[in-house]
């Protein structure tokens, strides 16, 4: 009986070791594939296969979502979520699971990761400023308040970019300045100011070759400029003339601004207040155009490959979705992928875009050549989506 | 409907709509939706736990001192030189009442 019960028990345990092994070693893989879907009201995050077009992980815990955005190891095996509520969550791809968490500020809306991959920044609206952490063990660095006036008050800080030499470019929202901060030395950063900047900078973006800092402007008409390789040259305005004198719409929802909006020569750029999408020609800094649209833009993305630039737009047209031909300069699709429609993210080459629907509760995958519906996927109310591609990207 | 008779009717409804704005509560389906509109669409500049963002926080605190006429205002007109646009277009004065009054009392949560 003794021995029967020992066999049995040895059994069991050669049953179980293989087993373990069999589920314990995850296979192989590669992440240049991969993305992140945040599920906004549910502290959640998806982590999706663009190949497979399906879900791999639900990653909880990550707390307040809205306005969410990630960027991702060099490496693309981590993902850094910046969450409303000051949360800095480094998620493990391949494992599908939390790596570490910290709180670093009250209230947040974004981050970005530096040239070298060593360095991640959060960019903070309470307590103002940008701080600087190691990506690794995120430990805080340098923390960087964006003091203005006469030094006391402390402004929210928009469009933070990675532009090259390991530095940082920033907008001060209610100081009207942009900031570059060159951390090359985390524990010393150096910051150089450009006052006069604007007023009300709502977003930022650097061209995809680091070269130009760009922040729109909300308070004023016009977008300010800044030459990276000429810094001597301080900041300059283009498009002054641009809805001047005419009543704006009300803007229900902040344009965005990144590096997507380059296509080819020329920018994309979500027109504030205003059903249109403007034009301009990255040599000469000048207006060439301005395409009519369904709303007023909130996300003008370029295709990779510069042929195509899709734009959602701001609340009530939120559940539309249009596609510009940028050689015809005209609109020549539009979709309807769900309600409240926040963001859309491109397959590294472009040959498929994700769109999440938040009140539909689902993220679609389109064909860009045919615009044909390729997967749907569910997901409670998704909003960001970030692909490991733009671990690869400056100004991300 | 005769031009005289729709006039009547529409004079009738704006004395209606004037005298009873903040009596006049939205109805149930109404009022999920303006729920989810705060929460998800105020949420995207104020914070989706209305504890504030680009902008101003919108939790009981922060709201004590404003007179509720002055946030019913705020949420129709907007306020000019700052990012808070006017949602008149998209909401009656009754719906921006019942916002305001929740507001101050603590927003429910979507269901």
């Amino acid at each position: 009986m003794s021995n029967t019960l020992t066999l049995f028990r040895s059994l069991l345990a050669a049953v179980c070791a293989a087993l373990l092994a069999a589920c314990g070693a995850a296979p192989v893989r590669g992440t240049g594939d991969l993305g992140l879907v945040i599920e906004r009201a549910s502290g959640a995050v998806l982590v999706v296969d663009t190949t497979a077009r399906s879900v791999l992980a639900r990653v909880e815990g990550l707390g307040d979502l809205s306005h969410a955005s990630a960027v991702f190891s060099r490496d693309g095996r981590y993902a850094y979520v910046f969450g409303r509520d000051g949360g800095l969550t480094k998620v493990d791809l391949l494992l599908g699971r939390i790596d570490k968490r910290i709180i670093q500020s009250g209230n947040a809306i974004g981050g970005s990761i530096s040239q070298d991959g060593r360095l991640v920044v959060a960019q903070n609206y309470e307590p103002g400023g940008i701080k600087v952490f190691d990506a690794q063990t995120l430990e805080l660095l340098a923390d960087i308040p964006s003091a203005y006036g006469d030094g006391t008050r402390r402004s929210k800080v928009v469009g933070l970019a990675d532009v090259p030499g390991n530095k940082f470019a920033y907008a001060l929202f209610d100081a009207g300045e942009i900031w570059v901060a060159d951390v090359a030395d985390p524990r010393a950063p150096k910051v150089t100011r450009y006052r006069n900047a604007g007023s009300q900078p709502y977003d930022g973006l650097v061209t995809p070759d680091g070269r130009h800092y760009l922040a729109g402007l909300f308070g004023e008409d016009g977008v300010a400029l800044v030459d990276l390789w000429r810094p001597e040259q301080g900041v300059r305005r283009i498009l002054p003339d641009y809805g001047k004198g005419q009543e704006k719409l009300p803007v229900f929802k902040m344009p965005h601004l990144r590096g997507w909006a380059v296509a080819g020569r020329h920018a994309y750029l979500p027109a504030v207040g205003r059903h249109e999408v403007l034009v301009v020609d990255t040599a000469t800094w000048q207006e060439t155009a301005r395409i009519p649209v369904k709303g007023q833009p909130v996300f003008v993305m370029a295709r990779p490959d510069g042929r195509q630039v899709w734009v959602n737009f701001a609340f009530p047209d939120n559940g539309w979705v249009q596609v510009i031909d940028t050689l015809e300069g005209r609109v020549v699709h539009t979709l309807q992928p769900g309600r409240a429609v926040l963001h859309m993210e491109f397959a590294p080459r472009g040959e498929s875009v994700w769109i999440s629907a938040r009140d539909d509760h689902r993220v679609m995958v389109y064909d860009t050549a045919n615009f044909r519906e390729l997967a749907q996927l569910p997901a409670a109310s998704p909003s960001g989506i970030f692909f490991t591609a733009r671990a690869a990207r400056i100004g991300f | 409907m005769l031009p005289s008779r729709r006039l009547a009717v529409t004079l009738l409804a704006a004395i209606l709509a004037g005298g009873a704005a903040a009596d006049t509560q939205p109805g149930a389906a109404r009022q999920r939706e303006l729920v989810r509109l705060v929460r998800q669409d105020c949420g995207s500049c104020h914070g989706l736990t209305l504890k504030g963002g680009l902008g101003p926080a919108l939790l009981p605190g922060a709201l004590r001192d404003k007179p509720l006429e002055a946030l019913r205002y705020t949420i129709l007109l907007g306020r000019p030189g700052t990012a808070m646009p006017a949602w008149k277009t998209i909401l009656s004065e009754a719906e921006a009442d019942w916002i305001a009054r929740r507001l101050v009392e603590g927003f429910p949560e979507e269901r």
